[in-house]
């Protein structure tokens, strides 16, 4: 009987599981031994091995770094802002008496939009020419030709298009609050602030790390953003960015994949950094 | 003094609410408005139009380019969605009714593809794909999107399964029914909504992807919505064709954003189950 049901478990799991090794686990270890290769196609058809030399090279240029540096910023610059603002809505979510459904009817609307039309809206609204955000504050700047405003439209335009499932999530983790505790401390005395920091944020606490480690990772590899914006000029190239360069529009296999080796490794280092540093409940037994 | 206090809390909410709603519209409205704009109004730097027009929305249509796109995204979103649904309902079932060894290792598993960086593995997809002809297919873009939405879709749908009652089953199969008929007549009809809800999450996400279509295909063949609009150079090298590709915008967001607000309980319901209750 057990054994039967081992058995039938992984049977109806099989496909799912190989669907996903197919496409994630064994072109991981593809990228890895395509990082070990000198392999151009624009230059050679046939790799040459060259051990690490792809890592030295990205590693030791300066284009690597600024992109890590761009990334880790936009992500956790947005990151803060989405914390923020998600909260905010959540707690507005939560309370809301009146209008409670439009309102969780709009907050969806960011997310059902491509971030691809999402990132042109807001390149169209910062254009000198065709947008309104410069008449609107009676100033002439051209936002995406200069490094710093660039990076606020890219994060701004993130910060727009995620927020919401920031909000959900955090809403979720608010919505498991009994009411009971709340009203026995207003009883109690409790003032509304002390309330928030006493009773609500440390049982929100397990939402809000999830939400965050999940937004993190995703921040982390963003790229349609950051191509519809700027394609990457004026220095605000991210890590995917860069790997995409590499591998598609270069052509150069072998680099690129010691890029998506590298950007592979961050990602497994921000997720543990999570799980460890901060006790994410995300392994919790079921 | 307390009901005064009532009132101001019920003001700043009804405020804050109407914020919230503005800074979520805020875009689409001005996409929409530009893409209503007649093309001399364009530069006029006014969020709405003067005189409204429906010459981009000509123009898009009559460009070759875009209504092969939206083919393609319709046709491979909704592949890759049913498929991923599909697998996925076999593994939900699985984790949420069956006890076996190594279910909290496929729970890693999917948590792990869930956290994946596309970036990576998109090196070896376009040089697989190559070899194997999948390169602007279908098929090419099918099975990528189809992998990175399992766990999405296994996610929501579990947090759906567990809220069945499953002793409906155990009394099907006491009855005499067969374990596929009771699964097919007592609890398909119960897991419906949900999978509706989980289908639309899926399909966003596959309608939605920008680096795996820009990647792995080239031609009108297989390139989607995205991608067109981002590529889209319109007759001149030099200008941004604004007001077409507003006009394709709006065309991709608007059924989109219905289908979402028309199911919109069950969508949140479906997301922050997923990802809460894990």
């Amino acid at each position: 009987m057990r054994r039967a049901q081992n058995l039938k478990g992984w049977l109806l799991c099989a496909p799912a599981l190989s669907a996903m090794a197919l496409v994630t686990a064994y072109p991981v270890f593809y990228a890895v031994r395509l990082s070990l290769y000198r392999y151009d196609l624009r230059h050679t058809a046939d790799p040459d091995f060259v051990a690490l030399r792809n890592y030295f090279s990205v590693l030791s240029s300066e284009v690597w770094w600024q992109a890590l540096w761009n990334t880790l910023l936009i992500t956790t610059v947005s990151v803060f802002f989405e914390l923020v603002l998600g909260f905010a809505l959540a707690l507005l979510m939560h309370r809301a008496v009146f209008g409670r459904s439009a309102l969780r009817s709009a907050v969806l609307v960011p997310y059902a939009i491509i971030t691809v039309v999402a990132a042109l809206a807001w390149k169209f609204a910062f254009d000198p020419t065709t947008g309104f955000v410069n008449s609107l504050f009676g100033i002439e700047r051209a936002w995406l030709n200069e490094h710093w405003s660039a990076f606020a439209v890219i994060i701004f335009s993130e910060v727009w298009k995620t927020t919401p499932f920031m909000a959900l999530l955090l809403l979720a983790g608010l919505s498991l609050i009994p009411d009971d505790v709340l009203k026995a401390a207003k009883v109690d005395g409790a003032s509304a602030v002390q309330r928030f920091r006493l009773i609500t944020l440390p049982l929100v606490k397990p939402s809000i790390l999830v939400a965050l480690l999940f937004r993190s990772l995703d921040a982390f590899r963003i790229f349609d953003s950051v191509y519809v914006l700027t394609r990457g000029a004026h220095g605000t190239e991210s890590v995917s960015v860069i790997g995409y360069n590499t591998l598609i529009v270069r052509l150069n296999l072998g680099l690129g994949s010691a890029v998506s080796v590298l950007i592979f490794s961050c990602t497994l280092a921000i997720a543990l950094l999570f799980i460890k540093g901060f006790g994410t409940p995300l392994l919790r037994k079921d | 003094m307390a009901l005064r206090f009532a009132r101001t809390d019920r003001l700043l909410e009804s405020l804050g609410g109407l914020l919230a709603i503005a800074y979520a519209l805020l875009p689409v409205i001005w996409i929409v408005s530009l893409s209503l704009k007649p093309g001399y109004e364009l530069g006029d730097a006014r969020f709405f139009p003067n005189t409204l027009s429906l010459e981009h929305y000509r123009a898009v249509f009559a460009d070759p380019q875009f209504p092969a796109a939206l083919l393609n995204s319709v046709g491979i979103a909704s592949i890759a969605t049913g498929l991923s649904i599909l697998i996925a309902i076999f593994a939900a079932y699985a984790i949420v009714r069956l006890e076996f060894r190594g279910k909290r290792w496929i729970f890693y598993c999917t948590l792990a593809v869930a956290m994946f960086p596309p970036v990576s593995v998109i090196g070896p997809l376009f040089e697989l794909w190559r070899t194997l002809e999948l390169f602007d297919t279908w098929p090419g873009l099918i099975l990528p999107y189809l992998s990175f939405t399992l766990p999405l879709a296994i996610w929501t749908l579990t947090a759906f399964f567990r809220e069945i009652p499953w002793d409906l089953e155990r009394a099907a199969r006491v009855d005499g029914a067969t374990p596929a008929q009771a699964f097919r007549l007592i609890i398909l009809p119960l897991v419906v909504p949900g999978i509706f809800a989980s289908a639309i999450l899926v399909f966003i996400f596959a309608w939605n992807d920008f680096l795996f279509a820009a990647s792995l295909t080239s031609t009108d063949r297989a390139r989607t919505v995205p991608v067109a609009i981002a590529f889209f150079t319109g007759s001149s090298q030099f200008e941004l064709p604004t007001g077409s590709i507003a006009a394709a915008s709006v065309v991709v967001t608007i059924p989109v954003t219905a289908l979402v607000l028309v199911f919109q309980r069950r969508i949140i319901a479906g997301l922050t189950a997923g990802a809460v209750k894990g």
